[in-house]
């Protein structure tokens, strides 16, 4: 559905994307994975045809953005990362009204609104100005209204930033929904378990680079351990404690609260670790995430 | 997680009606969509502007009708004045100010609606960046602005001049014209000036232009007083001002005094400014919006 090859943009002499591909299927959940200034938004903004590509190939939908850039934002829906919902209007007429931009006649639309409203949970705010939402019903809202016109592809850029756990469930729930139904997403994050959760495939990105690709599990597998035991020692006394455990793991990344072990068996280094005297203030064994893949690839947290 | 329940299959695609109709390109313009947007959009908030639409107009010409205009109209009849009202083109003074006022308050609301109102979509409410992820472009949002705010400048024209008429102040039939003319003149204004607003971050400088263009104009462009009252170098400025221009021209329809060349000049000026002020937008709203 999507195919990007060398695609790059350039603010100025700033490199913003850098020479990225990748290739999006009908029908699956594509995650871009990237601390903040990765460049997933400016890669969003050149799939969704709303800014200019600077070099390389980009296809959407079959078509060249720079040509035919309406048309495909015809069969796309987008969900920017900053919602651009009209806080005067209702829930209902912002629905509406965004539907009459993609001319969908008007009685094809009311009923469908409804529905989209039901889908969002929020049939008993319909009348009410968006102004009073919270912010988790606001971004439910902007992603029901990017659904107003049936796209094939939706486009999610951090859908759930800055929203609290229970927000984020429920959004998470209304985006297998649509999965399940069948429509392409593309879905950038922040978030390692989101992307986790929700992508079938990922690209990790890392200042405008694509560092790694494949689905969550091939990618643990190929960058991280099967387990991982983190370790947390008094302020200030981490790196120190790193080299008494260098024998315990293939590998240790220390972090400035914690210092991790990347090993097979998680449970069984943590007793080993006990066995040869050492105490942490807090120890636990748990699986590899892709957050570990990230460290691994960059040397840093995808989340400070 | 939940979610997975088989009893959502189906789904929300499967429920909706009328599924069959794809977003179509070839439906109506981008430009009317987004005219339509701002038009359902001012049905739900027109309260707000009854003020400026309808009782600014009235409260200027009472003001100036009665108030002023008596005291002028006395000053002229008066054996003092050698001139009289010759110079105000034989009319009296409420007369001669109505079409002047007609064109000055299409020329403020114009450049009111097409400062704020711009900010706001493309930065404060981020309207215009919605529009934009649908398939519409820059430079219909542009135009869908300027038709939007020339709707806006002609409804209060209207109601103008149907004051004016009721004043007695209307004294031609061609006054119908000057509907477009004062329209004309706003646009002269709303399109550079729309062009202009939507390349700003903020709107500091938007009472600043108010001040040292707008105010300015709006004293010395004819509207108040014949600019053959003001130095010689006055004049000159003053004749190549747009609202110089929309004042004569509404004048010279409402009160039947035309002449073929200048209204072709004072015609062809006001809708070169539109032609450019549309023109250059087009590539500012571009450049904005598309980044
Ligand atoms: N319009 C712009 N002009 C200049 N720099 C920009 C612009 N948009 C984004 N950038 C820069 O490009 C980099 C990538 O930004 P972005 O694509 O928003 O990353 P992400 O969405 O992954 O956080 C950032 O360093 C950002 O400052
Ligand atoms: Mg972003």
């Amino acid at each position: 559905m999507v195919e990007a090859r060398g695609l790059t943009k350039r603010f100025g002499d700033f490199t913003a994307v850098d020479a990225v591909d990748f290739r999006i299927e009908r029908g699956e959940a594509f995650g871009f994975l990237g601390p903040n200034g990765a460049g997933k938004t400016s890669t969003m903004r050149m799939v969704s045809c709303l800014s200019p590509v600077t070099a390389g190939e980009l296809s959407v939908l079959g078509m060249d953005p720079r040509h035919e850039g309406p048309r495909i934002r015809g069969r796309l829906g987008l969900v920017p990362q900053e919602d651009t919902l009209d806080l005067e209007l209702s829930v209902r007429d912002n629905l509406y009204l965004y539907g009459r931009y993609f001319d969908v006649a008007k009685a094809v639309l009311r009923p469908r609104v409804e529905s989209l409203l039901e889908f969002a949970h929020l049939t008993d705010r319909g009348g009410d100005k968006v102004d009073d939402l919270s912010g988790g019903m606001k971004r439910r809202l902007t992603i029901a209204r990017a659904l107003v016109s049936e796209p094939e592809l939706v486009i999610l850029d951090e859908p759930t930033t800055g929203l609290d756990p229970q927000a984020r469930h429920l959004l998470w729930d209304r985006l297998y929904r649509l999965k399940q139904d069948g429509v392409t997403l593309i879905i950038t994050t922040h978030y390692m378990d989101e992307a986790e959760q929700l992508c079938d495939r990922l690209v990790v990105m890392d200042h405008g680079r694509i560092v790694a690709a494949g689905s969550p599990p091939s990618l643990i597998s190929e960058w991280s351990s099967k387990e991982v035991v983190e370790l947390r020692f008094a302020s200030g006394r981490q790196e120190e404690m790193a080299g008494a455990l260098g024998g315990f793991a293939e590998r240790v990344e220390v972090l400035p609260d914690r210092v991790l072990l990347y090993v097979d068996d998680g449970d069984e280094v943590l007793l080993k670790v006990r066995e040869a005297g050492i105490r942490p203030e807090s120890a636990l064994a748990r699986r590899s995430s892709l957050e570990d893949v990230f460290l691994r690839l960059t040397g840093r947290s995808l989340v400070d | 997680m939940t979610g997975r329940g088989g009893e959502r299959r189906g789904g929300w695609r499967a429920r909706l009606p009328g599924s069959a109709a794809p977003a179509r390109l070839e439906g109506r313009a981008a430009v009317l969509r987004v005219y339509g947007y701002m038009f359902h959009r001012y049905r739900r908030t027109w309260r707000g502007t009854i003020t400026s639409s309808f009782l600014y107009p009235l409260m200027y010409l009472l003001a100036m009708g009665i108030g002023l205009g008596h005291l002028v109209n006395h000053h002229l009849a008066g054996a003092s004045s050698p001139v009289g009202f010759s110079r105000l083109g034989g009319v009296g003074y409420v007369t001669f100010i109505a079409p002047g006022l007609l064109a000055a308050t299409a020329m403020q609301m114009a450049t009111n609606e097409s400062t704020y109102p711009v900010m706001e979509g493309v930065k404060w409410a981020r309207t215009y960046l919605a529009m934009l992820a649908a398939p519409i472009e820059a430079r219909d949002v542009q135009r869908g602005q300027l038709l939007w705010i020339a709707t806006r400048v002609a409804i209060s024209g209207a109601v103008f001049l149907a004051i004016m008429a009721a004043f007695g102040d209307v004294l031609s039939p061609y006054a119908v014209l000057a509907l477009v003319a004062s329209t004309l003149t706003g646009m002269a204004f709303a399109a550079p000036v729309a062009a202009f607003a939507v390349t700003r971050e903020n709107s500091t400088s938007f009472p600043i232009m108010y001040r040292l263009g707008i105010v300015p104009l709006f004293l010395f462009s004819g509207t108040f007083f014949p600019i053959t009252n003001l130095p010689g170098w006055l004049q000159v400025i003053a004749r190549v001002t747009p609202l110089y221009h929309g004042v004569e021209l509404c004048r010279a329809l409402v009160l039947g005094q035309m002449n073929a060349a200048s209204l072709a000049v004072d015609t062809g000026y006001l809708a070169c400014l539109v032609l450019f002020g549309v023109y250059f937008g087009g590539r500012t709203f571009a450049k904005r919006l598309a980044q």
